[in-house]
């Protein structure tokens, strides 16, 4: 008998990773987040903020800097990975809005913040940077569906308005990632010494432009061989040079806060604090910048695809240490997700590789079309 | 005048009449299994925590002057009254759990076993004090020990008693200068920090985040004129090495 479709790896797992997601979100919606979640009233954040929400944000953050870089600054060259980005960091938000409404004990209330005001709280400024930027999102995205219909007019149009919509959408990307790292600003007296600064929202701006330049690397290396697409090796080894930059900038602010907080001796011991943190250390600056110093690893697009993913990797660790790690030192109990909320995790990083490989199956994100000329 | 709750370990027996009076009137279940629990959670808004040597200490919110959670909840389903209590509305709370987050003591909890879970905290009693009651825990205790009156007075009351007592108090009132002045005040012959009481500095919590937000407005028009000036620059760089490039020709 001969299936209607090739039965892979990849498809198998993506199946089973459905079923066990969709079957969790039934659980969390039907039966509510105390038994979908590990989460307790000594950790009300766990995985769906950690992961989902500050990782997934950090990732995209490849959008913003991107398209800033090739229509702010000009720099044409960049222009076959802009699109790359935003698709991703579009499809990131739009996933960490549904990962949002799985974690919200309310989340057909995730409207409140428009029009309920509190501008003093952190949550309130994120909620407006989410809305704001997947809107601004949306109308950057459009011209590749219009592209791909052939239809002129709405393309001229956002064609003239490209530049100030990219300006804003840097703006409040900027004070998105910053007010994640707000949120614990908050914690003095919760969040362990070695990650609470009152830097956090320098910290957490840098970091992702590094990671988001990182986790551009690595999706167009990746897609470009699935794809069959050329990725010029100038751009990979551009990109290399922006995430060097990134990483060194961030270690000096990340390293001279530590002393000046005092925190070092923290780092100094064999608790699980300590050894979390040389995990990140070692993954966010330690390996990448050494790395980053042999000439073979700067000018070679593969090994630079591995520095990318260690760099991921070291800020992903970052942003769990945070969120979990840092928090639960306070608390003095473990946080360890139920595999529902794992389940629900994987499932939207599923659908994001789904939508992405159907977006560059249909859509001219790799290959533009010829621009119109105006 | 904002209202206050002077607690003062020293007169506590622990009879719980508080609990009880509390359960009571936030229509919450009381039995001998919710008694024995010792900690704060969606049925339980205060506790008498032991420790050696009948010391005890009564755990509730705190109602700080410039509360975390209040500063933290981003539809303002937190607010502070002119009373003095923290309270809550449910019908603006959208469950992002940040107030739990938030809080320096620990105090929202979280309805996780429910569908439609909502924030439950001890409110000061503020529909009784808003009528010009007392609290329920205040009106219950038989001893006096929580006692319920003006913060001004109380705190005059509290640093009389560490005075009078030549020793019987450790000389500080918690809840003073807390994270910037609570409505619950605390007196007690041994460290607070035995009772798993945070030791905290007296700057409001609210104040870290505000210093950062307020700087927003500046960073959006700085970065509005750089990058806007970036682009004009480049993009009249292009514009120039077009015309020249057409001039040529």
């Amino acid at each position: 008998m001969r299936l209607p479709f090739k039965i892979t790896f990849w498809k198998a797992l993506f199946v089973l990773i459905m079923i066990a997601g969709l079957y969790s979100t039934y659980v969390r919606f039907f039966k509510g987040l105390g038994a979908a979640t590990n989460l307790s009233d000594q950790f009300p954040w766990g995985l769906w903020v950690g992961f989902d929400c500050l990782c997934g944000i950090m990732l995209a953050a490849g959008g913003f800097t991107l398209m800033a870089t090739v229509h702010v600054f000009n720099l044409e060259k960049f222009k076959s990975v802009a699109r790359p980005a935003l698709v991703t960091a579009f499809f990131g938000y739009l996933l960490e809005i549904a990962a949002v409404m799985f974690d919200l004990g309310r989340p057909y209330r995730i409207w409140h913040p428009l029009v309920m005001w509190n501008p003093r709280s952190p949550m309130f400024i994120v909620g407006w940077c989410v809305m704001l930027y997947t809107a601004i999102m949306a109308v950057e995205f459009a011209p590749t569906v219009f592209e791909r219909l052939r239809m002129e007019k709405p393309l001229k149009i956002i064609r003239a308005i490209q530049a100030p919509l990219v300006i804003l959408g840097v703006i409040v990307s900027v004070v998105h990632q910053s007010a994640l790292g707000m949120f614990y600003v908050l914690v003095p007296n919760k969040l362990h010494p070695l990650w609470y600064t009152s830097l956090l929202p320098v910290l957490f701006f840098i970091s992702s432009v590094a990671a988001g330049i990182a986790m551009t690397i690595f999706e167009s290396t990746m897609s470009s061989r699935h794809f069959n697409h050329s990725l010029e090796k100038p751009i990979v080894v551009a990109l290399g040079r922006v995430l060097t930059i990134a990483l060194i900038v961030y270690g000096v602010v990340r390293i001279q806060d530590l002393f000046r907080h005092g925190a070092w001796r923290y780092a100094i011991s064999t608790s699980y604090e300590a050894t979390m943190f040389w995990v990140e250390m070692a993954l966010t600056l330690i390996i990448p910048i050494t790395l980053l110093c042999f000439r073979r690893v700067r000018e070679q697009p593969l090994a630079l695809y591995g520095v990318s993913i260690l760099t991921v990797s070291g800020f992903i660790v970052n942003r769990l240490n945070v969120a979990v790690t840092g928090m639960e030192w306070s608390v003095g109990a473990r946080y360890v997700p139920k595999w529902m909320e794992v389940s629900v995790t994987l499932m939207m990083i599923s659908i994001g590789i789904v939508l992405f490989t159907y977006a560059v199956k249909y859509l001219p994100i790799f290959h533009h079309e010829k621009p119109v000329t105006a | 005048m904002p209202k206050a709750i002077l607690y003062d370990a020293t007169l506590c027996i622990a009879c719980l009449e508080c609990e009880r009076g509390c359960a009571k009137q936030n229509k919450l279940p009381y039995d001998d299994a919710v008694s024995a629990e010792k900690l704060i959670s969606a049925h339980k808004y205060t506790y008498i925590a032991v420790q050696p040597g009948e010391k005890y200490m009564r755990r509730s919110c705190m109602h700080c002057q410039d509360p975390t959670c209040v500063s933290a909840c981003p539809v303002g389903a937190l607010q502070k009254t002119k009373t003095g209590a923290v309270t809550y509305d449910e019908s603006k709370c959208m469950g992002c759990r940040y107030c739990m987050l938030a809080c320096p003591f620990g105090v929202p909890k979280y309805e996780w076993t429910k569908v439609l879970p909502g924030v439950r905290k001890c409110i000061l009693c503020n529909d009784r004090v808003a009528a010009g009651l007392q609290t329920a825990c205040a009106e219950a205790c038989p001893t006096g020990a929580t006692f319920f009156g003006e913060r001004d007075d109380l705190l005059a009351e509290a640093r009389k008693r560490i005075r009078e007592s030549r020793g019987a108090y450790i000389n500080h009132i918690y809840g003073e200068n807390e994270v910037g002045g609570t409505t619950v005040l605390m007196l007690s012959s041994i460290p607070f920090e035995k009772f798993g009481l945070p030791r905290l500095g007296t700057q409001a919590l609210p104040n870290l985040t505000g210093n950062i937000i307020e700087h927003i407005p500046d960073v959006a028009t700085v970065g509005l004129a750089l990058l806007g000036g970036i682009w004009w620059i480049t993009n009249r760089r292009d514009i120039v090495a077009a015309a020249e490039k057409k001039e040529e020709e």
